[in-house]
């Protein structure tokens, strides 16, 4: 190898980049991702990517192992790592880097893991392949690092296939297996993205730990700002593919200076007055002891009641197979519940929709969490939103091309721009609104909000809270709000459902909520959602104790 | 001809296939819209030499009549003439020009083919659609029905109906149709399992639309490219299959002109080192090969796999 | 291992149900034949006590539930009913016939399996290149061909000029080296289609395979590409080849057929043909269940081996 490698000068940065482009190839044409970006890391350092979807980080950060994905290539700049130009190195040259000295870290770990081979010969193949270590040394090593990151039963995790250990689990391995080779730089591709909180922040906890012992150093890419802010010491933002700023955290977080980075940190402080409880009145909804599953053997929800009033938002929050989805089928009458009824303004639903009258089924609307799936690509705007103001108000000709251009302003749509488009060639959020449309279309009383929120980036999402504010009080709507995310829950709820594995843990007003005392497993919930300040994690740990955070605080409880 | 002259022809008549493929894309380019020529620019040689083949069929098809020399089933003279006007590819076995069977054939075999691929496509389509829609027993029921169908080998279970029902082209065409139905039943069955389970969907069964708005307005639509491609597949295969059992002598009967049947009636030639048999049976490879290439593009397309 | 033992027993199970009801339906189809199966083979002119007469002989004069139950229990038992046409055990004509497929099934299957496997993983490992693009478009070609088109072909390239027999004339006591050479041209036009339909399908598997993450981890981890191959792509690509190899085992089955009449060799697919020429009922019903059993069994292989290759059934907790 050449002997440039040698140049180990503390001075030096670690890793520059300058001026690089990148192209990926969209419809057979070639389109910008990343439009000339400059990164320097020190060794030691910590820098956290942050921006939306499609801001190119995920590809600025393979760029930064000389790794571009079929489809993409590196037009122009250089990338140089301890002083080799990765971009002029060859295959080989590349290789002998890669898992190395320069590590990743994906952000499916069930995915990104060989289903076929156990957790240890994945961890021992690169020290092996590389000869950093033999087969034994490396295995003691991935003990050791193992028992580091609080996996359970170290001596034998390893011998464990990827699909018998748990999600946060195999993301703690995955980390263990980036610093087989004690590699100076890892990639962190948004490695909590797909984890529930009270998970996430273990394997946070962990990452982190881990990156200070061995002081190495990082990329953390990531669309959350708390998250990144806990594990970075400097933070660059990104919007398609051009740098917007960057600075350390605490002046990022404190003071940015651009309107975008401002417009980012704002999101967070959106919240709506509660919004007075009308008494008297029978509820709109009301769920009665359902206990309901797929299974006859198994139950998904049990003996869950609760109820939701005229004008109020009621957030049902928990994690991913808490029951909050099933509850929404059951409303719907996709799911028949095995004992229990749900109401509708006092009188009782059929259980099975097939068997709900035209205006039941108008009464209860839906708004999915993936716009992409909830509009038949098939269909324009139009006809989507005609569809349901055609079947349930009968309108026809001139009164329903009204009716769907009024519904179009209502969503802050210009009906001739937008009225004869297909989904696809609309934005995400754009996409959300056509959802809404569709839903109050119906003219119904109340709509279940399915996560509506979370597969967009922030600003848009917050547009779209804005908006069903909005649409609440104009059109006297009741909303169930299906979420896993506390921000939104303190930006809209009247009230708070908290579930855990199908039961009601706790419910009541938002004011009581977010005050103290809580159950048990609402406080672990409330405390794992990172928040916007650097110190956060390391107060948490302090108060909690590193042994008593995610699962085994989780287990801890029973 | 010698093995040798062939190695050597070979490339030479690959070589003329493709640069009329490229020719007859240009051609189409400059004469359909933008949208469509931008499409078109996408096909690879062998597609677009599969597309000017097929067209040249379907003319034939169509004009067989102009085109033709002779009549269909016209007995012009002794058995087996060499190649020689007025019969530029000889006689049959019964004195008929080998060359005005060959046009009327790309009528009689393409035709049924395509009948029996459009007729066990509607009915497999439908099905395996409202199979995936109702889910539960119904579809546990047909699925495993057509499980069961489909454990017999496509040829064998043909050739066990066509003893039973004889060998009347309705009888042909029903008995293939059937069992070709099973298979597009299986691919229409899963791709509308992918769909069924989106979320528009679901809107729309809780809107309370019918079953007959959710498969032809919700589901179809969404479904076309995966079954446009396997339209051609299954047509490659039917062909195949009434060509197989024409050569069986089960095919269509005489004394309709089909290319299996040709080959059959003319086998005996190959043996005196006459290609006249091997011409109606390249007739039937190359537009398999070129319904083959024209769905290998919009496959490949369809994947979105990158070059 | 126990949900292994399992799940076995359970595939059994299913293959055993198919094939009794595959059964069913051979032996309903016939019930379905339009008129009297003893008039037709006694032609219009024959006298109503002859007709009776073969009823009763055919045990035709039994209601349909008790034939059934009689013509399963004689196939379970090697029973196959006597042939129409010949006179004869349809047994002693099924048995010689099933050996000398079986041999020519087998014969090809030796040399397509481990060609079509080799050439599906080179075309996967340089894909897009001009050897991935020239054996795809060969292999397309391969497929689109009749099996009669190819043998045809075969016989006037290499059998008009003597190096191989056209006429695939054995016996069971035609010695190994004999029947080998003799068998060429059949197995050679076998081997041409189905290998195509093979090396597509395993490429395909493979090429699924190298999109999904982890195969991305191992190139990150800076994993050699052969290593890539073998160590990360392969076992998991073991289920869906085993699949194909199956599948196209089993379309070999129907290829048989054409291949027999084309080369007049003397396999149960002549027999099958010439049953359904002369509208021999009793053969046709015994080689239709013979062929489908024999797919059936292929299938169920399949899905055996390619289930126990995989980790995630071989450990469950």
């Amino acid at each position: 190898m050449s002997p440039k490698t040698t140049n180990t000068s503390s001075s030096a940065p670690l890793l520059t980049m300058r001026n690089v482009h990148i192209k990926g190839l969209s419809d057979e044409t070639w389109v910008d991702i990343i439009n000339g970006v400059d990164l320097d890391l020190n060794r030691g350092e910590v820098l956290g990517l942050i921006g939306e979807s499609g801001a190119g980080k995920s590809t600025l950060g393979l760029a930064a192992m000389g790794f571009c994905r079929d489809g993409c290539k590196i037009t122009d700049g250089s990338i140089e790592f301890d002083g080799l130009d990765l971009l002029s190195q060859s295959r080989q040259q590349l290789r002998q880097l890669r898992g190395r000295r320069i590590a990743y870290v994906a952000q499916s770990a069930a995915a990104s893991f060989n289903p076929a081979h156990r957790l240890i010969d994945q961890f021992c193949e690169a020290p092996l392949k590389h000869d950093v270590m033999a087969r034994s040394e490396a295995e003691t090593y991935a003990t050791s690092l193992y028992e580091r990151m609080n996996l359970p039963d170290p001596d034998e995790f390893g011998l464990r296939y990827p699909h018998e250990v748990s999600g946060g689990q195999l993301q703690r391995a995955m980390t263990a297996m980036a610093l087989s080779c004690r590699p100076d730089l890892i990639i962190f591709d948004e490695p909590t993205t797909a984890l529930d909180v009270t998970t996430q922040i273990e394997v946070l906890a962990a990452i982190r730990d881990i990156v200070k012992q061995f002081n190495t150093a990082a990329i953390y890419i990531s669309h959350d700002l708390a998250v990144v802010a806990q594990m970075a010491d400097t933070i660059k933002v990104l919007l398609k593919g051009d740098e917007v700023e960057q600075a350390t955290t605490a002046k990022m977080l404190k003071s940015p200076k651009e309107d975008y980075t401002k417009s980012l940190w704002a999101v967070r402080e959106y919240a709506r007055a509660e919004q007075p409880l009308v008494t008297g009145q029978q509820p709109v909804i009301e769920i009665t002891n359902v206990t309901a599953g797929y299974s006859p053997r198994q139950d998904i929800l049990k003996d869950v009641s609760f109820a939701i009033h005229k004008r109020r938002t009621v957030a049902v929050v928990g994690e991913s197979g808490s029951g909050k989805s099933t509850t929404a089928r059951v409303i719907t009458g996709l799911l028949e519940p095995r004992m229990g009824s749900v109401s509708f303004a006092g009188a009782p639903l059929p259980a099975n929709y097939q068997d709900r009258t035209r205006d039941q089924l108008r009464h209860v609307q839906m708004i999915y969490q993936m716009a992409d799936t909830a509009l038949n690509p098939k269909l324009r705007i139009r006809d989507l939103i005609a569809r349901p103001a055609a079947m349930y108000l009968g309108l026809s000709g001139r009164a329903l091309e009204d009716r769907v251009r009024d519904l179009l302003r209502m969503i802050e749509m210009e009906p001739d721009q937008y009225i004869d488009r297909l989904p696809s060639e609309l934005s995400g959020g754009q996409k959300q609104r056509i959802g809404i449309a569709r839903a109050i279309a119906a003219e119904p009383g109340f709509i279940i909000c399915d996560e509506v929120t979370s597969a967009l980036d922030q600003l848009v999402a917050e547009g779209i809270l804005k908006l069903l504010d909005r649409l609440q009080s104009e059109l006297d709507l009741s909303y169930m709000f299906i979420t896993h995310d506390l921000a939104t829950v303190r930006a809209i709820a009247d009230e708070v459902v908290v579930m855990k594995d199908g039961n009601v843990v706790e419910q009541g007003p938002k004011s009581e909520m977010f005050v103290p005392p809580h159950h048990a497993y609402t406080e672990l919930l409330l405390g794992s959602v990172p928040e916007m300040d650097p110190k956060w994690l390391d107060r948490l740990l302090e108060s909690r104790g590193a042994d008593n955070i995610g699962d085994a605080a989780i287990a801890r409880m029973k | 001809m010698s093995l040798i002259s062939v190695l050597i022809w070979l490339p030479i008549v690959v070589a003329v296939s493709l640069g009329a493929g490229w020719l007859f894309r240009q051609t189409l380019i400059r004469l359909v819209n933008a949208p469509t020529a931008k499409f078109l620019r996408t096909a690879p040689l062998t597609a677009s030499f599969g597309m000017l083949t097929i067209t040249i069929y379907v003319t034939c098809a169509v004009f067989a009549p102009l085109i033709a020399p002779f009549g269909e089933s016209e007995i012009l003279s002794a058995s087996f003439e060499p190649w020689a006007a007025p019969y530029i590819l000889g006689t049959d076995n019964l004195g008929r020009d080998v060359f005005t069977r060959l046009v009327y054939g790309a009528r009689n075999t393409v035709g049924i083919a395509f009948l029996i691929t459009a007729l066990a496509f509607v009915a497999g389509t439908l099905l395996g659609i409202y199979s995936a829609l109702k889910g539960g027993i119904i579809d546990q029921v047909v699925g495993r029905l057509i499980d069961v169908l489909m454990a017999i080998p496509s040829l064998i279970f043909s050739l066990l109906m066509l003893t039973i029902f004889g060998t009347s082209v309705i009888s042909l065409v029903l008995v293939i149709a059937t069992i070709d139905s099973t298979r597009v039943f299986r691919l229409a069955r899963s791709v509308a399992l992918n769909i069924v389970q989106l979320d528009y969907i679901e809107a729309a069964k809780l809107r309370g639309e019918s079953t007959v708005y959710l498969i032809t307005r919700e589901i179809l639509p969404n479904a076309t490219a995966p079954l446009a491609a396997e339209f051609g597949l299954r047509f490659c295969f039917v062909f195949l299959m009434i060509s197989s059992l024409s050569f069986l002598g089960l095919g269509l009967q005489p004394p309709t002109a089909d290319w299996g049947s040709m080959v059959r009636d003319n086998a005996e030639l190959i043996s005196f080192g006459d290609i006249t048999p091997l011409i109606p049976a390249g007739a039937i490879a190359i537009l398999t090969i070129a319904v083959n290439f024209v769905v290998d593009w919009l496959l490949h397309r369809a994947s979105g796999l990158k070059d | 291992m126990k949900n292994l033992i399992i799940m076995i027993i359970k595939r059994l199970a299913l293959g055993v149900l198919t094939l009794f009801l595959l059964s069913l339906l051979i032996f309903l189809s016939v019930e379905a034949l339009p008129g009297d199966l003893a008039q037709e083979i006694l032609g219009q002119q024959a006298t109503p006590e002859a007709v009776a007469a073969i009823r009763r002989q055919l045990g035709l004069d039994l209601p349909p539930h008790i034939r059934y139950i009689e013509w399963l229990g004689g196939m379970v038992q090697g029973d196959f009913g006597t042939s129409l046409a010949l006179k004869r055990p349809i047994i002693d004509l099924i048995a010689p016939r099933l050996q000398n497929t079986l041999f020519l099934t087998l014969y090809t299957a030796c040399i397509a399996v481990p060609l079509a496997i080799i050439l599906g993983m080179m075309a996967s490992l340089f894909r897009n290149s001009y050897f991935d693009r020239i054996s795809n478009a060969t292999a397309l070609s391969a497929i689109s061909m009749p099996e009669f088109f190819v043998g045809y072909i075969l016989i006037y390239f290499l059998a008009l000029s003597g190096y191989f027999p056209s006429m695939a004339n054995i016996t069971p006591s035609t010695p190994l080296l004999e029947k080998l050479y003799a068998c060429f041209l059949p197995a050679l036009t076998l081997t041409l289609v189905v290998t195509a339909h093979m090396m597509r399908m395993t490429r395909a598997a493979i090429i699924n395979i190298l999109a999904l993450p982890y195969i991305e981890m191992a190139h990150l981890k800076g994993i050699k590409p052969s290593r890539i191959i073998f160590r990360h792509a392969l076992p998991n690509a073991l289920a869906p080849i085993v699949n194909v190899v199956a599948l196209n085992l089993a379309y070999l089955i129907t290829g048989v057929v054409i291949v027999e009449i084309v080369f007049v060799f003397p396999g149960l697919g002549q027999l099958m043909v010439d049953g359904v020429r002369f509208r021999d009922v009793p053969v046709v019903q015994a080689s239709s269940l013979v062929f489908a059993s024999a797919y059936v069994g292929l299938n169920l292989l399949a899905d055996i081996i390619s289930t126990a290759t995989n980790p995630r059934l071989m450990r469950q907790k």
